[in-house]
């Protein structure tokens, strides 16, 4: 339906991003109550009277998400505010109790940081650096669901339920300074951010980063400016982004969207806008031109937030390793081609390849298992490798069994199927069904005189010097002897048979 | 027996001369009496109450160590939470809500095996000075039931006045607590901001907002303050301090050697004769004790009536927003193919009353953008200029003093249609709230012109509330060798009245 390609369009425009990252903390209790946080629980059960926001109930600052958001803060190279204040944020939503957030407003507590991204670029790896505006605190609100209607939105709907498990589950705004330069890379860029976020915060272990379950939402803004122009073109604001596909997808259609419009000479209106999900596209939300008025002022309930200079310190000594640094580290060591490397990342298997490494598997071992048939198991069953019943310590086992001539990759395969269908450990398994590598010549070689027997023609064949026909035979040999026999041991006595020498 | 300090009441109680249920029944019984005439009452819990007046006498049955105050009933301000009963704020938008939970300062109370009798009337929200913006209809003053018994917290100080209770909870946001005391001949302290808990007090303005015990003699008021302040985890604005020793001072009601300072600013034009000539005797019965009287200037004063009707609805239009119909309270407008967005307009429409729209408004309005810095930002300085009058002042005095309002009860009706001239009527209790420090008003006689109550009001920096009551009891007591009987003897009697 387009009538512009993405070359056209950058061949004209400059993409300006700015990309506002939520993060759902993954503490045990909400941000300004005693509530449980568990997802998935049933509605309206994690509530007391602050999360309610019956009369009288005040809110106290939990201090676990306080430490988190600082953490957050010191791995994006933020800094930290020696005082900062909380804020409330008025207006009206049925689904959000107090009729205002409280969030956090011109008294952040982080701010000014950064983060380097790198991408493949048509002249190689390339490294972006991201400037991060500011890092803040609030609640989320609860949840909505509208019933009836064609559009599952408020408007429209028959009714409508409401269910405030998650209001005041504690989240962060991550927000970034514009992000010019980035010119037709733009959507790349976007989620290389969104990613390279992802995985700090993962290794922080302040959030679940779950883009699926809304624990990791992006909102993406994007305008475009005529290339060497200086002024900023307006942007959209493209919510419901909720994979990092959808990232590269949401900018990439909306950088169109904008230069079909300017193009037309029209205007791109200020406004948020939703993705969807099906389409690619994105359909207009409220208008930002009749832009609410937030009221903001600060939270007359909760004092501010002060934290210790020496605590900042202890929490900054504490870092763990940059990610992109652990990558490059692991890559090295390990001695891992780039694709594989980014392969590895793509099926989110380094921590358990890890792991396993360090359990004394070999690498190169440990990543083919994880990466090849434990992955294609998994993509069988529709989960996550996570959700597998296989550990790395399993997965060592395996390795170590095929190193000392125990098992061959077959036989191991079937161990691994075992492990994961629940029948135990490879050790268990290996005993209960009786899986052991055939390696008795003795029973060898009357199972490869039967079959030569029984295909007499193909067998003279290799006796001629046709080597290609003995692949047939071994096949029945491994077919008669159940997979159990080595194959390559299995081709050596053939060949030896019928007067051939193994190369 | 009703009409004792509930020191003395504590005194029968312990020496067994009688029980908590016949205390409480007594008080029940006064109430059905005199109540229809007064309206202090809301809500009368009379089951609930003889329940823990039962259990007070049971425990000192067993020998139990009971606090001061167990077994002694008290009228508790209708913006206090209380499990299982109903708390309306003296609005339609909250009728038949009946909490889940306790406020602390009824966790506090029950602890202490205090009786609370039940919720007593108040102006919307608390937002007014007379009672009369209750949407269940205005309290009298026993003094002259034509006349209003102060506000927000009428219906406590009423209901002390009228016997009722031996002791009253309220809530000062600007006035709240002292004026309804000046006005009724009673006692009412409004503590240090942060001093007690406000976890289970239903917000008007959560920066000035503070609870505070009332009675009838300044040891009961310091009796009943100790039972509720302290620490409270549960509200992060509340101080981690101990509980200044109010009890202690109270009862040694020593000046001797204290300097009392005069506020320039809060004794002039506009109060009216017989106030400043009740609060001239109290200040020479002061000095007579042994204090000495300086005079201080606050010249910020005059702006700070201004400041606080910006801070104040800014923030009540805030703290009111939850009132929607989702959750809690009255829901209007609620048919088939009715807007969330429209229940809760009707609702709020019909809910509030005006004085609580009009603040709304005000507050919706400084708070928005563009305005934000020449209103609130404005009189968040004109705070914090007030609080370094305070800091000031008190370098040069222990204590601040002043007339706690300008004027006697005025009569209900007479300034309903005036906002401003009611909000007059807080210009000298307001910079207490504003500063975030302590305040007393206890009764110092009647005015010659008017014969009705005059109050004093003492000011006593952040934290030092007992220097407040160490004041407020020696002027108590040169006050009742002068008149032989507690001031509230010579109010007219509620037997028969109209």
């Amino acid at each position: 339906m387009s009538a512009l390609t993405y070359e056209d369009v950058i061949s004209k425009f400059e993409p300006v991003l700015g990309l506002e990252v939520h993060v759902e903390l993954n503490t045990n209790s909400k941000m300004f109550c005693g509530c449980s946080t568990i997802f998935g629980a049933e509605p309206n059960t994690q509530t007391c009277p602050v999360c309610l926001a019956l009369p009288g109930a005040l809110p106290v600052v939990n201090e676990k998400a306080i430490e988190s958001t600082i953490l957050i803060g010191l791995a994006l190279n933020c800094s930290i505010a020696p005082f900062s204040r909380f804020a409330r944020k008025n207006y009206f939503y049925p689904d959000m109790p107090k009729n205002f957030q409280i969030s956090q407003y011109d008294e952040p507590i982080c701010v000014n940081g950064y983060v380097d991204v790198e991408i493949e670029t048509d002249e190689g790896p390339q490294t972006f650096r991201i400037e991060i505006e500011r890092v803040h605190m609030e609640e989320d609100t609860g949840k909505s669901l509208h019933v009836g209607g064609s559009t599952g939105r408020i408007h429209g709907a028959d009714y409508s339920l409401l269910d405030y498990n998650r209001a005041g589950i504690p989240l962060v705004e991550i927000v970034t300074k514009i992000v010019p330069g980035t010119g037709k890379y733009a959507p790349e860029v976007a989620k290389a951010y969104v990613a390279e976020l992802r995985d700090i915060l993962r290794s922080l272990g302040v959030s679940d980063v779950k883009m699926e379950q809304g624990s990791l939402r992006c909102d993406a803004n994007v305008s475009l400016r005529l290339i060497g122009s200086e002024v900023l073109g307006t942007r959209s604001e493209t919510k419901n982004v909720n994979s990092l596909r959808s990232v590269e997808r949401a900018v990439r259609g909306e950088m169109i969207r904008h230069a079909e419009r300017l193009n037309k000479g029209e205007k791109v209106v200020q406004e948020t806008r939703h993705f969807q999900e099906d389409t690619g596209l994105t359909r207009s939300g409220r208008s930002k031109e009749q832009a609410e008025d937030y009221r903001y002022f600060p939270e007359p309930d909760l004092v501010p937030v002060a934290p210790d200079a020496q605590w900042i310190e202890k929490l900054r000594a504490g870092l763990p390793e940059r990610p992109s640094l652990r990558r490059k580290r692991l890559q090295e060591q390990w001695s891992v081609p780039d694709k594989e490397m980014a392969a590895m990342i793509n099926a989110d298997v380094l921590n358990i390849v890890e792991e396993t490494v360090l359990l004394g598997a070999d690498p190169t071992k440990a990543r083919s298992w994880w990466l090849g048939e434990i992955s294609r198991l998994a993509n069988e069953k529709e989960v996550a490798i996570s959700e597998l019943a296989i550990t790395a310590k399993d997965v060592a086992e395996i390795v170590s069994l095929v190193a000392q001539g125990e098992l061959t990759d077959k036989l191991a395969r079937q161990v691994v199927e075992g492990v994961i269908a629940g029948e135990g450990s490879p050790a268990q398994i290996i005993a209960a069904r009786g899986i052991k590598v055939v390696n008795d010549d003795g029973a060898l070689m009357a199972a490869i005189e039967k079959v030569c027997s029984e295909q007499s023609e193909t067998a003279d064949k290799v006796r001629n010097g046709h080597l290609p026909a003995a692949g047939a035979l071994i096949g029945a040999v491994m077919k008669e002897t159940k997979g159990q026999a080595d194959a390559a041991r299995v081709r050596e006595l053939l060949l030896g048979h019928l007067g051939q020498t193994a190369n | 027996m009703i009409k004792n300090s509930a020191t003395e009441m504590a005194q029968s109680l312990s020496s067994g001369a009688t029980t908590s249920v016949a205390l409480t029944q007594a008080h029940l019984d006064r109430i059905a009496e005199v109540d229809g005439k007064v309206h202090a009452f809301l809500h009368v819990d009379a089951q609930g109450a003889l329940e823990q007046a039962a259990n007070v006498d049971a425990a000192r049955a067993r020998g139990e160590k009971l606090s001061p105050l167990a077994g002694i009933p008290l009228a508790l301000k209708d913006v206090l939470v209380q499990k299982g009963v109903p708390t309306t704020c003296g609005s339609k938008i909250l009728e038949g809500w009946r909490p889940p939970y306790d406020s602390t300062v009824v966790t506090n109370l029950k602890n202490a095996g205090v009786v609370i009798l039940g919720k007593t009337n108040m102006d919307e929200f608390a937002m007014g000075s007379s009672t009369e913006n209750s949407a269940y209809g205005p309290t009298h003053n026993p003094w002259d039931l034509t006349r209003i018994p102060g506000g927000s917290g009428g219906g406590s100080s009423a209901a002390l006045a009228a016997f009722e209770a031996p002791l009253a909870i309220g809530t000062d946001t600007g006035g709240s607590i002292r004026q309804p005391a000046a006005v009724t001949g009673t006692v009412g302290v409004k503590p240090t901001y942060g001093g007690v808990s406000r976890y289970g007090l239903v917000a008007f303005s959560s920066s000035l907002d503070q609870a505070g015990p009332c009675a009838r003699t300044v040891l009961d008021t310091a009796l009943l303050h100790e039972v509720i302040a302290g620490h409270d985890p549960k509200d992060s604005t509340s101080i981690n301090a101990p509980v200044p020793q109010v009890v202690a001072a109270a009862k040694n009601g020593e000046v001797k050697g204290m300097k009392i300072g005069v506020v320039k600013e809060l004794n002039g034009d506009g109060y009216q004769s017989g106030v400043r000539q009740r609060f001239e005797e109290s200040l020479e019965l002061l000095a007579k004790a042994g204090a000495e009287i300086v005079e201080v200037s606050a010249p910020n004063f005059e702006y700070a009536l201004a400041a606080y009707y910006l801070i104040a609805p800014s923030e009540c239009s805030s703290n009111l927003a939850r009132f929607d119909a989702m959750r809690y309270g009255l829901r209007v407008g609620d048919t088939d193919g009715a807007s969330a967005e429209s229940v809760m307009n009707m609702t709020r429409e019909v809910g509030f009353g005006r004085e609580v729209k009009r603040r709304i408004l005000l507050g919706t309005y400084a708070l928005s953008s563009g305005y934000y810095d020449a209103y609130y930002g404005s009189a968040q300085k004109v705070r914090t200029l007030i609080t370094q009058d305070f800091n000031n002042a008190f370098e040069k005095c222990d204590v601040m003093v002043s007339p706690t309002c300008p004027t006697t009860a005025f009569k209900i009706g007479e300034k309903a249609n005036d906002p401003l001239a009611m909000y007059l009527n807080d210009i000298a209790t307001i910079p207490v709230n504003m500063a975030g420090i302590g305040g007393m008003s206890l009764p110092c006689g009647v005015a010659p012109e008017d014969g009705l109550p005059v109050g004093f009001q003492i000011m006593s920096p952040v934290m030092q509330d007992q220097r407040m009551y160490s004041v407020g009891a020696a002027l108590e007591a040169a006050l009742l060798t002068q008149w032989g009987a507690p001031l509230l003897s010579q109010a007219p009697s509620l037997d028969g009245a109209a």
